[in-house]
């Protein structure tokens, strides 16, 4: 007992204080995303009620996002198990050109997918000069096809994750006792994938729920409407704030039933930590089983690449059109994306190590401090610029922190994806080297830098590059902000746009691919240059 | 000690003056996006304003009209905006209603608007049609009237923008109300079977046309003059409809609040000057609100006879709209 008050007193030397700030993103993330909500519902003289059409829109949203996640996790599975039982040159170059689409501006991915699959597409000609009707892909069918465009690499991203989290050992016991394709499924991969897909399929669904551009663009009508769409309208035609923080609480309602199902679902699987030897795998090496795997891989990878070449082409013909305000608009784009991408890391470092800590000793704080993290998917980015401005504007001029600001909230919107790569990573650490490291009497930066760091070194990478990729592309909320000078990529392009400079936005549209891939390959890299194979 | 503070006062008085002795005068001008891109009308008109006004010209821009609106509306009388540029007639009503601009005070002579103009806050800069823009080359049965759209075969299709979320959108639910009135959701029903999609603005829908995804796009009629005079392409054409075009007219206000008043009058009054009506043709694309001496450039011809213009009132759009998105909403939900 005296050892416990002792804990509450916070005691610098005891493990609570590591915790301390993880605590503190929490509250952060607190504040940005319900305080905001709160703030603009002040404004408002509280709560506006909700209309029939905001009904609707919230039955659309959900059975959008349903079908959406389920085919994206479905078909993520087949594709993630092909690249991890499947060595072959350009492995590591695919699966990080499979990623891109998860980090693509959503206008240039949806002209992207338009040239492919539209009505005046190069899928549509082929049909047309094979004798079949034009494609016709506008309504609820072009909502989820950019959906799954979207979140297929994101869920083959995760489900990859799952199947290298099982140590090799266990390929090669179950290939010393003969097990058959059958069986490795039943005892490694099965539990595996139990565990893991539940929050994949929350995480698509989640973030389907709160699409916006995209539902409109390719949902045919007005049908085809989701409630960040109704905020936006409430916002923007109606300057109706108590409804827009109606429809705001609605979607964190939504968010909250999809996340707690997952939770619910998911059974966390334990395989025990390996020596990190190569994984060799001795059951899969029938022919149908390779011809299988690589159909797979050639199918998807057409799926996805199409548009993305499409979008090259384009953009490489209008790069003679560039006008000089890209070049300054690069360099904040980048600042952005780097300053957003290191405070997403710094935060999810602080969340997880204090989620991974706190696991088995205080249940209930880890999983509320996990939730927490997971907040922002579910917080509307409308809401939240709205909020940050009435809030910031009586103090200081929201124009001229435009990009600090934009920097936060892309962080705070990237963190849910780096805390489902560190969590898991950090709590693995936890369990397999917690025990040496106290006995050893390792804390504090010893203990991070020498145990805890090597071994989630590849997950930070990969959650910093992703973080700084989903920056880059994303307009945000520098629309809100942003003036005549402080124009980000995402922005120019839009604004290309609606000058008729469209070859001009094509080439825009490509040079923040490129960028945002360079950064995710280079984060990514980095993370995993001294990773153990 | 006393004197040291004297000293550093009077030093700091010094530095004051001189400060602003050198700086100008700022006037904020809020607007859209598009309007202050490079290719817009923002830079030469920042030029030709400040040669006048010894005053520095800044242009913050927001989104859309309609987004400018919600930003002064958010900033409320704090907001440092001392004119707001770019609302059009649909949204003049709720900013009228805000409280937040002041009456300008002008008496706009020459204004070559196809209709009349005696509103006492807003001074219109630019006008245009609304109009649905074709291919040349690939539609050769152009409907020339809603109803020859809608008896079109149903693989005709056309792209829309959501009236809740883009000023186009919003101009063709008032358009089919000030041409039909009652017949709206008839018109709406007939519609619908060739709306292929219904983009959240204008750039979407524009750049889906363009790659050929539909025969027909909601535009304005100026749309076509852009491609003959800035890219020498003469395949787009706007098609002409017998129950006239809708208008639209882009007006700016004096906020009430406007920490520069005076600067605020003198960009109003420039505004309609032939220095700033010579620009806007070919940087926004839309018809000048006062013609300029060396009238219109080849290319900008409009097809519409002015006696065909259509316009609803400020109040009476303000008044149908909610109705009017109601219908609309039921006609293609069905």
């Amino acid at each position: 007992m005296a050892d416990r008050a002792q804990q509450i007193g916070l005691n610098w030397a005891s493990p609570l204080a590591g915790f301390l700030p993880g605590f503190l993103a929490a509250g952060f993330l607190v504040l940005l995303s319900l305080g905001t909500l709160a703030v603009v519902a002040m404004n408002a003289d509280g709560l506006g009620g909700l209309g029939a059409a905001d009904l609707a829109a919230v039955q659309f949203t959900i059975s959008q996002a349903l079908v959406s996640a389920v085919i994206s996790v479905v078909l993520a599975v087949p594709v993630a198990r092909a690249l991890a039982r499947r060595q072959f040159v350009g492995r590591r170059l695919l699966i990080v050109l499979l990623g891109a689409p998860f980090i693509l501006p959503v206008i240039v991915a949806v002209l992207g997918l338009l040239a492919v699959y539209g009505r005046a597409g190069i899928l549509s000609d082929l049909l047309v000069w094979l004798g079949f009707q034009r494609l016709n892909i506008y309504g609820f069918s072009g909502v989820v096809l950019a959906h799954v465009f979207f979140n297929l690499p994101l869920a083959t991203r995760l489900i990859l994750q799952g199947w290298q989290s099982i140590p090799a050992e266990h390929f090669r016991l179950a290939a010393q006792l003969s097990m058959r394709p059958r069986d490795v499924m039943r005892y490694l991969e099965w539990p595996m994938l139990r565990a893991i897909l539940p929050g994949a399929f929350a995480t698509i669904f989640l973030l389907c729920v709160t699409s916006f551009a995209v539902a409109l663009t390719l949902g045919g009508g007005p049908k085809a409407t989701t409630v960040e769409v109704a905020i936006y309208q409430a916002f923007r035609f109606d300057f109706n704030l108590g409804k827009a923080a109606s429809l705001a609480l609605a979607q964190f309602g939504i968010c909250a039933i999809a996340a707690l199902m997952a939770w619910r679902l998911a059974a966390p699987a334990r395989f025990g930590q390996g020596l990190d030897l190569r994984v060799q795998r001795w059951d899969c090496a029938a022919a149908h089983q390779i011809v299988f795997d690589f159909c797979i891989l050639a199918a998807v990878a057409l799926f996805l690449l199409a548009p993305l070449a499409m979008v090259t082409v384009e953009g490489a013909l209008g790069l003679p059109e560039l006008p000089a305000a890209v070049l300054p608009a690069i360099w904040r784009s980048l600042w952005v994306a780097v300053g957003s991408a290191l405070l997403t890391l710094a935060l999810a470092l602080a969340l997880a190590q204090a989620v991974a800590g706190l696991t088995g000793r205080n249940d209930r704080q880890a999983g509320l401090l996990e939730a927490v993290g997971y907040l922002s998917i579910a917080a509307s980015p409308m809401v939240i610029g709205t909020g940050l401005f009435l809030f910031l504007f009586p103090l200081v001029d929201p124009v001229a922190l435009a990009l600090p600001i934009t920097a936060l909230v892309n962080a705070a919107m990237a963190l849910p994806f780096a805390l489902r790569s560190l969590i898991p990573a950090m709590r693995d650490v936890h369990q397999n080297f917690g025990q040496l490291a106290d006995s050893l009497g390792m804390s504090g930066w010893h203990r991070f830098r020498l145990v805890i760091w090597p071994r989630i070194r590849p997950a930070a990478g990969f959650s910093t590059g992703l973080a700084a990729a989903l920056s880059m592309g994303d307009l945000g909320v520098v629309a809100l902000f942003a003036d005549a000078d402080t124009a980000t990529l995402p922005l120019l392009l839009y604004r290309l746009m609606g000058s008729y400079q469209m070859a001009a936005a094509s080439a825009v549209g490509l040079i923040l691919v490129a960028l945002s891939l360079a950064l995710f390959w280079g984060f990514d890299r980095g993370g995993r240059a001294y990773a153990m194979s | 000690m006393i004197r040291t503070t004297l000293m550093a006062a009077g030093l700091a008085l010094t530095l004051l003056g001189a400060a602003s002795a050198e700086q100008k005068p700022i006037l904020n001008v809020y607007t859209y996006d598009s309007f202050v891109s490079d290719w817009g009308p923002g830079p030469l008109v920042e030029t030709a304003f400040e040669a006048i006004c010894d005053c520095d010209l800044k242009f913050t821009a927001a989104g859309d009209g309609a987004a400018v609106l919600a930003r002064v509306q958010l900033e409320g009388a704090r907001s440092k905006a001392d004119v707001v540029l770019g609302l059009d007639t649909n949204l003049t009503a709720r900013a009228a209603k805000s409280g937040l601009f002041a009456p300008h005070g002008l008496t706009p002579t020459g204004l070559t608007l196809p209709t009349d103009w005696d509103d006492p806050l807003f001074v219109p800069y630019d006008w245009g049609y609304f109009a649905f823009v074709y291919d040349t080359t690939r539609l050769k049965r152009v409907p020339r009237s809603f109803e020859a759209l809608i008896a079109a075969p149903e693989d005709l299709k056309i792209i829309i923008q959501d009236p809740r979320s883009s000023t186009p959108g919003l101009g063709l639910l008032m358009w089919i109300e000030a041409a039909y009135g009652d017949r709206a959701p008839e018109i709406w029903a007939g519609l619908a079977p060739h709306i292929l999609t219904v983009t959240p603005g204008w750039s979407e829908a524009y750049g889906m046309f363009l790659k050929g995804e539909a025969d027909l796009v909601l535009s304005y009629t100026t749309s076509p003059s852009y491609h003959i005079i800035a890219e020498q392409d003469v395949t787009k054409a706007a098609a002409v409809f017998d129950e006239g075009h809708y208008m639209q007219i882009e007006v700016a206000a004096k906020l009430a609040a406007a920490p520069s008043p005076e600067l605020a009058d003198l960009f109003l009054d420039f505004m309609l000057s032939e220095a700033f009506q010579s620009i806007i043709p070919t940087t926004n694309w839309m018809y000048p609100a006062v013609m300029p001496k060396a009238g219109l450039p080849k290319g900008f011809e409009t097809p519409v006879s002015p006696d065909k213009a259509l316009l609803l009132s400020p109040d009476e759009a303000a008044a149908i709209r909610n109705g009017a998105v109601d219908t609309w909403l039921t006609a293609l939900s069905k």
